[in-house]
């Protein structure tokens, strides 16, 4: 009795792991289909770019605040941390390259890209869900209309040239707090400041490989916003759960992605 | 040219194994108000979804201008959907969108039409449904009905030939009802289009239809003009346009014995 409840509970669990595993299965074919479709569409967000424009004034723009304020934070806090380590080792000059690479080569676009899921993705996955909720995207196929080229596919090239664009500003305005805690603060040469920074940060190695970064991140999260909405069930439990998934997958997958990108890009 | 513009042939449909529609034969002529009934769940909006292609029958196929529909690509499906406007039971209008550009926005999309064009097409379809003073309003700020006629008035922005409505007069005020009631009638023959309403509302139906199905159990339990419908004898029909408590339909979801299932005693937690 008691072997034949533990062997059913032990099947069930199975069950249970299967049952969620082909679901994963199946939503990461759904998303890289809607991928493949958003490219296919694509063409009409490039012929009307307006439509991408205005997408770009509300994912871009409208983030820049909590961008440049992170930044600001994120600039003074490495600089005050790097400070009490290199001083130890005689090296406080050297802190204008370590605020740097640390923003352009990591920081930059990992906190960016993290920022712009809790932000932009949230309002994305929202906005489609609920167009999806209130049959918005219904109306328009019934209109002959293409959602995935006319909602789905301008979304998506606002995200991906947002992305490179606020991770650039994080870095600009991250080194401007560093500089403001490091000079004017704690008393750091600004001559040394800037020129190690100018000595140390490589154009190609740095400053190229943080924007690929950022636009590698800029594809994940925009399509995880987008896919999660697009997916959502059609109710509001359905939208909310979709908008909290946007967050936990992008910034899982920013994460892992940035560990990819990274050995690739040493090793290269 | 077919004299029907809809036909539905031996159609059904069902999700999951169990079936919605089992073999269902409907016609729609042209110029005509033609009405579906029956209760909720009965799949009268699965029909014009159905129609417009949205979902694929089981079975049976469904025919618009004599094109099968669920064997059309994507642009075949485009190209029919071009002939049809469709009303939303609760508008569907776009929320970032003023009404006018709601109303424009099919011509927009569709046409190569000058924006003055456009423009001057839109004041004249607001106007049609009372709207045109409300120009510049966005969907928050309209009412129920007021959002019914904007979605009106953007489901026959290119003037179709076929106009689908799903449920025209759910949850309206009797004046917005019968203002509904009367562009219904009014512009399907100002358009000289095909209507296909989807409702439960004897009343407001009957008074516009020329030809009415009763659908019940995923078939067409009767049909009829709506006066052979009033005088019909039929159980499900007499319960349905009386709107009678006792009859065929039952009130009560299948249930176990009522008085059994009272003093049945609960396992203690």
């Amino acid at each position: 009795m008691i072997k034949s409840k533990l062997l059913l509970s032990i099947v069930r669990t199975l069950r249970g792991i299967g049952k969620r595993m082909i679901e994963r299965v199946w939503r990461l074919g759904a998303g890289a289909r809607l991928f493949c479709l958003t490219i296919f569409y694509s063409g009409e967000s490039f012929k009307r770019f307006h439509l991408t424009l205005r997408e770009v004034y509300f994912t871009g723009v409208m983030s820049l605040l909590i961008i440049v304020v992170s930044a600001f934070f994120v600039g003074m806090v490495l600089a005050l941390q790097g400070y009490n380590t290199l001083q130890k080792y005689g090296s406080s000059e050297a802190i204008g390259v370590l605020v740097a690479l640390s923003l352009v080569r990591e920081l930059g676009p990992v906190v960016t890209a993290l920022l712009f899921a809790g932000r932009a993705g949230t309002a994305i996955t929202a906005e489609i869900g609920l167009m999806k909720t209130t049959e918005q995207l219904s109306a328009m196929e019934m209109m002959a209309v293409n959602p995935i080229a006319r909602v789905i596919a301008p979304r998506f090239w606002a995200g991906v040239i947002s992305m490179p664009i606020l991770a650039t500003l994080f870095s600009m305005v991250g080194v401007l707090g560093g500089y403001i805690v490091a000079v004017p603060l704690i008393g750091v040469d600004a001559g040394a400041f800037w020129s190690q920074m100018q000595a140390n940060v490589d154009f190609r190695a740095d400053i190229v490989d943080g924007l690929i970064k950022s636009l590698v991140f800029g594809v994940a999260c925009t399509m995880i916003a987008l896919f999660e909405g697009y997916d959502a069930p059609p109710t509001a439990e359905g939208v909310s759960r979709a908008t909290t998934r946007t967050v936990v997958i992008s910034s899982l997958t920013v994460l892992a992605l940035d560990f990819v990108l990274t050995s690739f890009m040493l090793v290269i | 040219m077919t004299t029907n513009i809809v036909e539905i042939d031996n159609l059904s449909f069902g999700y999951k194994g169990r079936l919605l529609h089992k073999g269902i034969n409907m016609v729609f002529p042209r110029g005509k108000v033609v009405a579906i009934m029956g209760g909720s769940g009965s799949g009268k909006t699965t029909l014009l979804r159905l129609i417009g292609g949205q979902i694929k029958p089981s079975k049976g196929e469904v025919r618009v201008d004599g094109e099968v529909v669920h064997k059309q690509d994507r642009d075949g499906i485009y190209k029919l959907r071009r002939k049809m406007g469709l009303l939303f039971q609760h508008g569907a209008l776009f929320t970032d969108l003023s009404a006018f550009d709601n109303v424009a926005f099919p011509m927009r999309e569709l046409t190569d039409l000058p924006e003055s064009m456009i423009r001057d097409l839109v004041l004249m379809k607001l106007n049609a449904v009372g709207l045109r003073g409300a120009y510049n309003l966005m969907p928050a700020e309209l009412s129920g009905g007021m959002a019914r006629r904007v979605a009106l008035a953007r489901a026959v922005a290119l003037d179709p030939n076929i106009i689908m409505y799903d449920e025209p007069f759910a949850g309206l005020d009797p004046i917005s009802m019968g203002v509904i009631c009367d562009l219904i009638r009014s512009l399907n023959d100002a358009l000289g289009a095909t209507s296909i309403i989807v409702s439960h509302d004897v009343k407001e139906t009957f008074l516009i239809a020329d030809y009415v199905y009763f659908v019940a159990d995923g078939v067409v339990a009767a049909e009829g003009t709506p006066h052979d419908l009033m005088q019909s004898t039929l159980p499900f029909v007499h319960q349905f346009v009386h709107g009678e408590k006792d009859g065929p339909v039952p009130f009560h979801y299948p249930a176990a014995n009522y008085r059994s299932e009272l003093l049945k005693q609960t396992p203690a937690k």
